[in-house]
């Protein structure tokens, strides 16, 4: 076969392990968008004593490496505690998948980060944030530039969709430089909120259009 | 190696034809004399007389003069040769091409922007039709030239080149049209339709790979851009190839409307297998077969990413292509689709077959049920609602 992918690469692609949606997650995480051409959401339960995650589902739109890299990297995190599970890196995945092709790592990277992302939310849910810093503009921006503008595939604040944040007590508004009525508004608003709204100090996040 | 395949990749490249083969065997192993004029050897006059007659079939099937076709390494040779031999022989500085060319008129349009030429692209519909009124607004004192191909790579939309090369006559601006996938598949009549310049491609029409040519009109101002020796009319140097000649005509030879007839009707058959058999299932490009390349079929699948879908087919012996990123060496979505508007996301969930005379309905049955279950399974890890 022409397509440089290991036969590890293969099989976990045609059927890839813990896959779907967990019924009440304690935690998920989004990475990456359709208009990427990539995307990862990731659903994990953990036990409140053990802190062992108890079960890890991951659904994938992308290509071979991003399937093959949730599947195996959903394998790998299962029965490890969150604080073991924060260590695994896509060089670990890349190592067990047999080699991912050079061009297709970026794809591979969004699954791990999925992970990641998804534990710093249990977190910050579940009160085990260690240095717990108020969330500030930079905290905010930190989060949002994860978030794809469907438009045109980079993220909403280097494409300055989001125009201006505000926080009071707990509050995170966010200004966002689209119509209510533009086709990808939910769209946007939804993964804004998915964003910040896991934050320790925070209690609720409203997404403002632009008017018309 | 690979097993059994359903092959739907001829726009990328066909397989031979065995009379093609046939008809090109003895110029490697009995014929190989060069090409040389009538005071030369016997066997050198025995390849001039089979170029003449390769070029005379080419040229009579297109109702151009022979001396009017120039044979070439293929079409990106003769896209090459017709658009920077031009820009070598005229004082003109403003080209314009349309937004979504081969990437051989394309990346050469870019490099002449480069050298100082200024370059306007004509936007298409969400079809994959150029806008015509756009171009006859851009058409301008200093306009060199205007190249516009006649079939898309891509959605397969064939464009009406008898109007746009009237306009551009009206406005005395050379025209140039990259015909490598409507050779023999859509009419075409140089003698009453006034293109400037038409490039040609043999292994997309069933002839051999490393062979194509140049239509070149008579008294259009265009210089050499390889030298050396005096070959094709003292346009392009180098042995001529005449195996690749002589099987170039053969393809065009042989070619028929009946052909056309079928790969329409396997056309037919797996666009109303796809879309409306289902769901989420759009069709890009035109939706008037008579606009279109007789074997394009693309759609997009929606919730799906593309490269997933060509390696599942792949794996179950079907060839295929994606306009996705993640399939190209650039990491960037297609431009022919970005071009027609598309989203990302749609472009990204692309997938392209185009089939040929050797292709059969069972093939296309066989095409949709394999659809039907990768769709299926993507869609069910897919995060996408």
């Amino acid at each position: 076969m022409s397509i440089p992918y290991s036969d590890k690469i293969l099989s976990h692609f045609k059927h890839p392990h813990n896959v779907g949606k967990l019924d009440s997650p304690d935690a998920m995480a989004t990475e990456g968008s359709p208009a990427c051409g990539d995307m990862v959401k990731l659903y994990l339960n953990v036990d409140e004593k053990t802190k062992k995650i108890t079960d890890i589902t991951f659904e994938s739109y992308g290509c071979a490496s991003n399937i093959a890299t949730g599947s195996i990297i959903t394998d790998m995190a299962k029965g490890k505690t969150i604080e073991e599970a924060k260590n695994i890196n896509w060089k670990e995945a890349d190592k067990e998948l047999g080699g991912l092709p050079a061009v297709k790592v970026h794809c591979a990277v969004l699954a791990v980060d999925a992970l990641k992302t998804a534990i710093e939310n249990y977190e910050h849910q579940h009160g085990l944030v260690k240095n717990k810093v108020a969330t500030d503009e930079t905290i905010v921006l930190k989060r949002l530039s994860r978030v794809i503008n469907p438009i045109v595939g980079i993220d909403v604040v280097k494409t300055k969709l989001v125009t201006d944040i505000s926080i009071t007590q707990g509050t995170v508004t966010v200004q966002v430089d689209l119509p209510p009525d533009h086709q990808f508004a939910n769209n946007v608003k939804n993964e804004i909120m998915e964003r910040i709204e896991p934050l320790w100090d925070v209690t609720n996040v409203v997404v403002v259009f632009k008017e018309t | 190696m690979y097993s059994k395949t359903i092959y739907m990749d001829n726009a990328a490249s066909t397989r031979t034809d065995p009379a093609v083969v046939d008809a090109m065997l003895p110029f490697f192993t009995e014929h190989y004399a060069v090409a040389s004029s009538q005071f030369s050897h016997s066997p050198g006059i025995y390849s001039r007389e089979a170029l003449d007659k390769a070029r005379t079939g080419i040229a009579g099937y297109v109702n151009a003069e022979p001396d009017e076709i120039i044979f070439t390494s293929g079409s990106t040779e003769a896209n090459n040769l017709a658009l920077k031999g031009l820009a070598l022989a005229n004082d003109k500085k403003h080209i314009i091409c349309s937004s979504i060319e081969h990437n051989s008129v394309m990346h050469t349009c870019r490099w002449l922007e480069k050298q100082g030429f200024e370059l306007t692209l004509i936007p298409v519909d969400s079809e994959g039709f150029i806008d015509i009124g756009f171009l006859e607004k851009e058409l301008r004192k200093d306009t060199l030239l205007v190249s516009v191909q006649h079939g898309n790579q891509e959605v397969g939309s064939v464009q009406d080149i008898v109007r746009i090369s009237e306009l551009c006559r009206e406005h005395g601006v050379i025209f140039h049209s990259d015909a490598s996938l409507t050779l023999t598949h859509m009419p075409i009549d140089l003698r009453n339709t006034p293109v400037d310049l038409m490039s040609f491609s043999g292994h997309r029409i069933h002839g051999p790979k490393g062979i194509g040519a140049l239509f070149i009109r008579k008294g259009t101002p265009l210089q050499k851009i390889m030298h050396g020796g005096y070959s094709e009319f003292d346009m392009r140097p180098g042995t001529e190839n005449i195996p690749g000649a002589v099987g170039f005509a053969k393809a065009v030879e042989i070619a028929s409307d009946s052909q056309n007839r079928m790969v329409r009707a396997l056309q037919k058959q797996l666009v109303a297998g796809l879309v409306s058999g289902i769901d989420g299932v759009a069709l890009n490009g035109p939706e008037n077969f008579e606009k279109r390349l007789p074997g394009n079929v693309n759609v997009s699948f929606d919730r799906i990413e593309g490269e997933s879908v060509v390696l599942h087919f792949d794996m179950q012996g079907i060839s295929v292509i994606t306009g996705s990123a993640c399939f190209s060496r650039s990491l960037e979505p297609s431009h022919v689709m970005m071009a027609m508007g598309f989203s990302h996301e749609r472009a990204h969930g692309s997938i392209r077959f185009t089939m040929s005379k050797f292709n059969t309905s069972d093939e296309i049955d066989q095409i949709i049920a394999v659809s039907r279950e990768v769709v299926e399974n993507l869609r069910k890890i897919s995060p996408i609602t």
